[in-house]
């Protein structure tokens, strides 16, 4: 895929998740949200927190996110790793 | 009894239709304002009830209310209140030793009502059903939300007494501190009934379901045009204390609990059975070490239905015969029946008497129906008196539980 693509694409997932963040962290400032450091420590948030954002991108989106591959959400940068080929398949279906 | 150690109340924290304020429910009282409008509900459309609006994030996090429930948000709302109208820092305390005892009607049915209906636009299928649900639903949730809230470390738990569990809380906050259980009880009752559409329909099913044109004259007790309840949410929690404690910390006291009792009808799962509500009465009048003479207002239950009013008033002639003293009044006819709460607030309602001497109405009564009538009942407007030393606090509830506390304005 060529750069400019991935980038856009990248970009778009990056703000899904920081909407879905928005929801569930409503206090949280994110407009400063560091790509690689934890989400749990960074903006506070616990396991249920991340039940939420799996619960919103079921609704939202039709993705699901197996108990086992929870980890892939620890940070922004994996989350957007781990969700734009989900999201992609998703939203071609 | 002996030896039983005097118990106090150091702090009020509330919310209510007419205010979320002791000051400003004891102020809206005396001028006869009504808290009662229209209200939107699933499937009920618009029903008349009581809404409180007080600030939600006052004492906590959006994410802390988006993962609660309306009655976490009211509990934790009245024990921040209570804790600083009692000027308490809980940092300076042992927190081990602060207890939470919440009255409540019913748990859990707001939010199950709310998840069905989150689910039935994907089908209900059940993988969409939230993990929330749990800890918004066990019954302790309003309790257990103060908790988390301040960092409290002794006891909680909520007491389901239908309508009397506003009496009730204060009633486990008064048992448990004489117990040596806690040093600080936190308690009284919250309601959020109003939020879920089944208290509503259930109501309008028996026929005692408030309506009026004019939604401020809809709750009627003792009156002859009355037609049933108005719903109300609300909440009021309590600091109580034990006395010697509240004199070490040179608390400002608001006044003692001295008498209370609760008994049950057994008799019917609806319909109040007057002779046991009288000795539900007598009893917290003994206990008190007073007699029914002393009384100087009775706060009543009346929810404005038929029988009730009738079955309240029937017990008060039983208990208090021939006296002259004691004034009746009613908070339900403002406030409308806060159900969890209305004990609790129905009695903080009251406590303003025993510095101003004024003891607050009962509004919308314009016939009074012959069949509940009461010796000195004060209609429509609030009547002065000498002084108040004694308040007596009826909450009677479904399945036949009755409740009074008897409350004595403080010297010393």
């Amino acid at each position: 895929m060529e750069t400019g693509l991935k980038d856009k694409i990248e970009q778009q997932v990056r703000q899904i998740v920081l909407d879905i963040i928005a929801i569930v962290a409503p206090d949280a400032d994110l407009s400063n949200v560091k790509p690689d450091v934890g989400l749990r420590d960074q903006l506070d948030m616990d396991s249920m927190d991340f039940l939420d954002i799996v619960m919103e991108l079921r609704k939202r989106y039709k993705v699901e996110v197996p108990k086992e591959e929870y980890p892939q959400l620890a940070t922004l940068k994996s989350c957007v790793e781990y969700l734009a080929p989900k999201l992609q398949a998703a939203a071609a279906v | 009894m002996a030896n039983l150690e005097r118990i106090v109340i150091t702090g009020v924290g509330l919310t209510s239709p007419i205010g979320d304020s002791l000051a400003d429910l004891r102020k809206n009282l005396l001028h006869g304002v009504s808290g009662v409008s229209t209200f939107e509900t699933r499937f009920m459309g618009e029903v008349l009830a009581g809404i409180c609006s007080f600030d939600e994030l006052k004492y906590q996090s959006r994410k802390e209310r988006r993962r609660g429930t309306r009655a976490g948000a009211i509990s934790v709302y009245c024990a921040n209140e209570a804790l600083h109208d009692a000027r308490i820092d809980v940092s300076a305390f042992d927190r081990s030793r602060i207890g939470t005892y919440i009255g409540i009607t019913e748990h859990g049915t707001v939010e199950t009502e709310n998840e069905i209906d989150a689910i039935r636009q994907y089908d209900y299928d059940t993988k969409f059903w939230s993990h929330h649900h749990n800890p918004r639903t066990v019954a302790n949730n309003p309790a257990g939300e103060v908790t988390v809230n301040i960092g409290l470390r002794g006891p909680h738990y909520t007491i389901g007494a239908a309508c009397a569990a506003g009496n009730a809380g204060l009633i486990q906050g008064v048992q448990m501190l004489r117990l040596g259980e806690v040093d600080l009880a936190i308690c009284g009752g919250v309601s959020e009934a109003i939020r879920s559409f089944g208290i509503f329909a259930s109501f309008a099913a028996q026929n005692a379901l408030a309506k009026h044109d004019d939604p401020t004259k809809a709750s009627r007790p003792f009156d002859m045009a009355r037609n049933g309840i108005v719903v109300s949410e609300g909440g009021c929690l309590y600091t109580l204390e034990r006395l010697s404690d509240a004199v070490r910390r040179d608390a400002r006291i608001v006044a003692e609990i001295v008498g209370y009792a609760m008994n049950s009808d057994a008799a019917d799962p609806v319909l109040p059975e007057p002779e046991r509500m009288a000795e539900c009465m007598t009893l917290a009048i003994e206990r008190a070490g007073i007699g029914t003479g002393d009384v100087d207002i009775i706060s009543t239950h009346a929810t404005a239905t038929e029988t009730g009013d009738i079955q309240e008033a029937d017990a008060i002639k039983r208990v208090f015969g021939d006296e002259t003293k004691a004034k009746v009044n009613n908070t339900k006819s403002f406030i409308g029946h806060a159900m969890g709460a209305a004990g609790a607030l129905e009695l903080a309602g009251n406590l303003g008497s025993f510095d101003d001497g004024v003891v607050h109405a009962t509004i919308n009564i314009t016939d009074p129906d012959p069949r509940c009538a009461v010796r000195n009942l004060v209609m429509n407007e609030p009547e002065r008196v000498d002084k108040v030393n004694y308040i007596l606090n009826n909450s009677f509830g479904m399945l036949g539980t009755n409740s009074t506390v008897v409350v004595r304005r403080f010297t010393g």
